[in-house]
């Protein structure tokens, strides 16, 4: 399968990115070949192979269910370009 | 626009999938230490892994896995031993990190059934048994405030990364009445809300949103092709769940009879206006370009954890209610009142072991009866009854013995309601509720009674068996509701054919 210009366009809106129409070109050759080489690996049997979903081995490590973190509101509001009543303030959002 | 007879909507079938967010009752968030308690002040537990600040990585809560296993236990699903953490990605304020980490090919809970009672005007209460496809973990967003900040949006992250259990039914709801339908949909969440609770997985909260249902709802003409469908939100009560669901029926009949179609989209439910309105539509929303998180290695779950889960499971409901049915000779409705919730059922075992044996109806007549008003009456909970199961058992030990009558019963209730005395036989005494069982007493009068009532005297004896009545009434008022009825009864008889 291969990509059109309108399936970059899609993935980068997805994506909030704004992308011009030469990288749209460029990006659409760099996901094409991507997809050639995926093309290529679909050839070679996986039958009984478990797909991987990380590259290292082993499993997730668990921790136990406390309350060890007690967040310092006052640092972590420090950056926010705006705030108030302890609440991060963002441009108005409406559903 | 939707119109109000039921007629105009035969002929459709109305079909119902649910998907439910229990927020799963952890001290700490699914990923970070931060504390999940509700109402704090904003911010304040949002910590800097809610906050996705560069470099943080997060690290599973064994609690909330533990919870998963327990609902997986409870409805017969399959726990996989290996199950896989993925990044559903969006943009939206209250998401700081730009994606929710969920499950998403491999769930951790896979598959079981719910079973539950249907209730509803027009039909019989059956059972129904509804196939679940999968649960599975995540988080919680944080929370918009769109209130007037400046005509800005504020941000409360607080919520972000609180652990949550997403419950998915299989489209099993398949009704041609849409008002069954819709009850059929509150019967499932009513026994899903009942079954967290009964595990102590979720404190089942609606209105703090901590059980938060989603309706998937369609209409078709039997035996046709599954319709669009669109999502139900905002259904924070049970009833408002049924509304929502009659009236999102009826707007896709009408929809559809007008000759437009459905557009498949999430509407929230307006409880104010009874009406679902567009949300967002979900063409692009649908599009979450899902990925394994590489910040999660997948999730395993041996069978040796599995069974000490196992092991430590309650009686469940359905359980207890065939227990209570035959052990203590109860109606199915009767043990279905009492095992709704765990407190229930728990105030209900301590009465009965409190009581004489042979007691357990008297018990279940009250504690559905009296008690439940009382409790509703309050708008508070069995757990923090004022009338407490031993003091309940104090009382119906009274009236069980035949201390008291049932009159008298209700205001021994009441007097320990408000707090009046402290044990039930110290209010029968300050009150004077003892009942007269002394037969000399009662015939005495009895006699004072017939000699002040010859009307009713005659007229009884011409046959009106109203003046019977009237005559025990009369004896009841005179002996101030102390009086045994069925002593009165006798002795009046005895009296009257005398």
């Amino acid at each position: 399968m291969s990509l059109r210009p309108e399936d970059v366009q899609r993935i980068a809106h997805l994506a909030r990115l704004a992308i011009t129409e030469e990288e749209t070109q460029r990006t659409l050759a760099q996901l094409n070949d991507i997809f050639g080489m995926i093309e290529r690996m679909r050839a070679v049997d996986t039958e009984g192979v478990v797909p991987m979903s990380h590259p290292l081995g082993g499993a997730q490590r668990l921790r136990a269910d406390a309350v060890t973190d007690v967040p310092d509101r006052e640092r972590n509001l420090a950056n926010a370009p705006a705030r108030q009543d302890g609440l991060f303030l963002v441009p108005r959002v409406l559903e | 626009m939707a119109r109000n007879s039921q007629s105009d909507y035969t002929g459709w079938q109305v079909v119902i999938g649910l998907e439910t967010h229990a927020q799963l009752s952890t001290a700490s968030k699914i990923f970070s230490g931060a504390s999940t308690a509700f109402g704090a002040e904003p911010n304040t537990q949002a910590s800097v892994v809610d906050l996705a600040l560069p470099g943080v990585l997060p690290v599973l809560n064994r609690g909330a896995v533990e919870r998963a296993i327990r609902f997986g236990l409870a409805v017969g699903a399959t726990i996989a031993p290996r199950s896989v953490f993925a990044r559903k990605n969006y943009f939206y304020p209250d998401l700081p990190k730009g994606y929710q980490i969920s499950q998403y090919e491999i769930p951790v809970v896979q598959g079981g059934s719910l079973a539950c009672i249907v209730e509803g005007k027009g039909f019989e209460p059956y059972a129904k048994t509804v196939r679940l496809t999968r649960a599975h973990l995540e988080e919680d967003a944080g929370k918009s405030l769109h209130e007037d900040y400046s005509g800005m949006s504020g941000i409360d992250l607080n919520r972000a990364g609180t652990p949550l259990l997403e419950i998915v039914t299989e489209p099993d709801i398949q009704v041609d009445d849409i008002e069954q339908a819709a009850s059929e949909a509150v019967a499932y969440a009513r026994a899903l809300h009942s079954l967290v609770t009964w595990l102590g997985i979720c404190d089942g909260n609606m209105q703090e949103g901590s059980f938060r249902c989603d309706a998937n709802v369609s209409v078709r003409r039997p035996g046709a092709g599954l319709g669009t469908r669109c999502e139900i939100k905002n259904l924070n009560s049970f009833r408002f769940m049924h509304q929502a669901i009659v009236y999102e029926a009826k707007r896709q009949i009408d929809l559809i009879d007008a000759g437009d179609r459905v557009v498949q989209e999430t509407r929230l439910y307006d409880p104010d206006r009874d009406e679902t309105r567009s949300m967002r539509s979900k063409e692009d929303a649908m599009d979450y370009r899902y990925f394994p998180d590489p910040d999660l290695l997948p999730l395993e779950i041996d069978a040796a954890w599995i069974e000490r889960v196992r092991a430590e499971l309650p009686e469940l409901p359905a359980a207890k209610r065939t227990r209570f049915a035959s052990a203590y000779g109860l109606s199915d409705y009767d043990a279905g009142l009492l095992t709704a919730d765990a407190a229930t059922a728990g105030y209900f075992e301590q009465v009965v072991a409190a009581l004489p044996p042979g007691q357990a109806k008297l018990a279940a007549n009250w504690i559905n009866g009296d008690v439940a008003a009382a409790v509703n009456a309050a708008a508070g909970s069995i757990a923090t009854c004022p009338v407490d199961a031993a003091r309940l058992a104090g009382l119906l030990v009274r009236v069980a013995d035949g201390t008291i009558n049932q009159k008298a019963a209700k205001e021994v209730f009441a007097a320990l309601w408000s707090g009046e005395g402290a044990t039930a036989d110290a209010v029968i005494e300050s009150r004077g509720l003892r009942q007269i069982s002394d037969a000399g007493a009662l015939v005495a009068i009895v006699q004072a009674v017939l000699a002040a009532n010859p009307k009713s005297v005659e007229e009884f004896r011409a046959g009106k068996e109203k003046a019977f009545n009237a005559l025990v009434g009369q004896v009841m008022k005179q002996s101030r509701g102390k009086a045994n009825p069925q002593q009165v009864n006798d002795i009046l008889r005895d009296k009257l054919a005398g």
